[in-house]
């Protein structure tokens, strides 16, 4: 029985690609992949901006959209394609950490909608948050302390 | 139309950094992930990611690092006008549109579609 979670299948990608040789065909591919989609992410913001969104309004419909659009395309089996071409590219950006969500979760469904899907949609995107939110609390101490002091 | 070239153009240098990152070291993505998000932090906490999101827009705030930067201005802005207990409210409040979509619209797909059979 393969596992077949997404960690593991851009970890074999990774290895197959390995040789230098492939890298000038890697950082291209990244940079095509992660340019089109914040494109997108760009006409999904302008357009939120054309409705009279303010900026905060704006940037959180933004991330909205391109978060459904990742669970979406990995739904229909189609981001782990874009993924397996585009690599960093695909999964830097936000609908990367989407696809990190939905992908295992499928994987996983057989062993069942707690411990299963409810589990391991966290799988990567779990240690994301944790070390996300523990930042912003450190960043948060930080700025405190140096609040008080200035 | 220049906008969108902007967004182009510093999201695919977001990207290739995190490729090198990739290809140089062997890190996972999953690490690549990790570490752009609180990159993102680092940078947004010393004001350093605003100027690539004001450059840059999407091509700034759609990577993971743009991320960290909501996180970091969100626990900036709740301390100035919270005090201390911005430090634990203020960077879940602002990113609190990514993350419950990110469960919402996850799990929904989840639930509704089917894993393609590997050859």
């Amino acid at each position: 029985m393969k596992k077949p979670i997404s960690k593991h299948e851009y970890q074999k990608m990774v290895d197959k690609k390995a040789p230098g040789s492939h890298i000038a065909r890697n950082i291209f591919a990244a940079f095509i992949t992660g340019g089109i989609i914040c494109s997108i992410g760009q006409v999904v913001l302008m357009i939120a901006e054309n409705f009279g969104a303010d900026k905060d309004t704006a940037a959180a419909v933004t991330s909205i959209t391109m978060i459904f659009l990742g669970a979406f395309l990995t739904g229909i089996n189609v981001y782990d394609e874009i993924a397996k071409f585009g690599g960093a590219g695909a999964s830097v950006p936000i609908t990367g950490f989407s696809n990190s969500i939905v992908s295992p979760a499928m994987e996983f469904k057989k062993e069942g909608y707690i411990m299963g899907v409810g589990a391991k949609m966290f799988l990567i995107a779990g240690p994301v948050l944790v070390y996300g939110i523990f930042a912003s609390v450190v960043a948060g101490l930080l700025y405190f302390i140096w609040k008080q002091v200035v | 139309m220049a906008d969108i070239l902007k967004a182009f153009l510093l999201g695919g240098i977001i990207c290739v950094i995190g490729q090198l990152l990739i290809d140089l070291t062997k890190i996972t993505p999953a690490r690549i992930m990790v570490v752009f998000v609180v990159l993102g932090v680092i940078l947004g906490l010393f004001g350093l990611y605003q100027p690539l999101v004001e450059w840059g827009s999407a091509g700034a705030s759609v990577p993971l690092t743009g991320f960290g930067n909501t996180l970091a201005k969100g626990v900036i802005k709740e301390i100035n006008e919270k005090g201390f207990l911005g430090v634990f409210t203020g960077g879940v409040k602002a990113a609190a549109a990514g993350i419950t979509a990110a469960v919402t619209f996850g799990y929904i797909m989840a639930i509704a579609s089917k894993p393609k059979v590997k050859k």
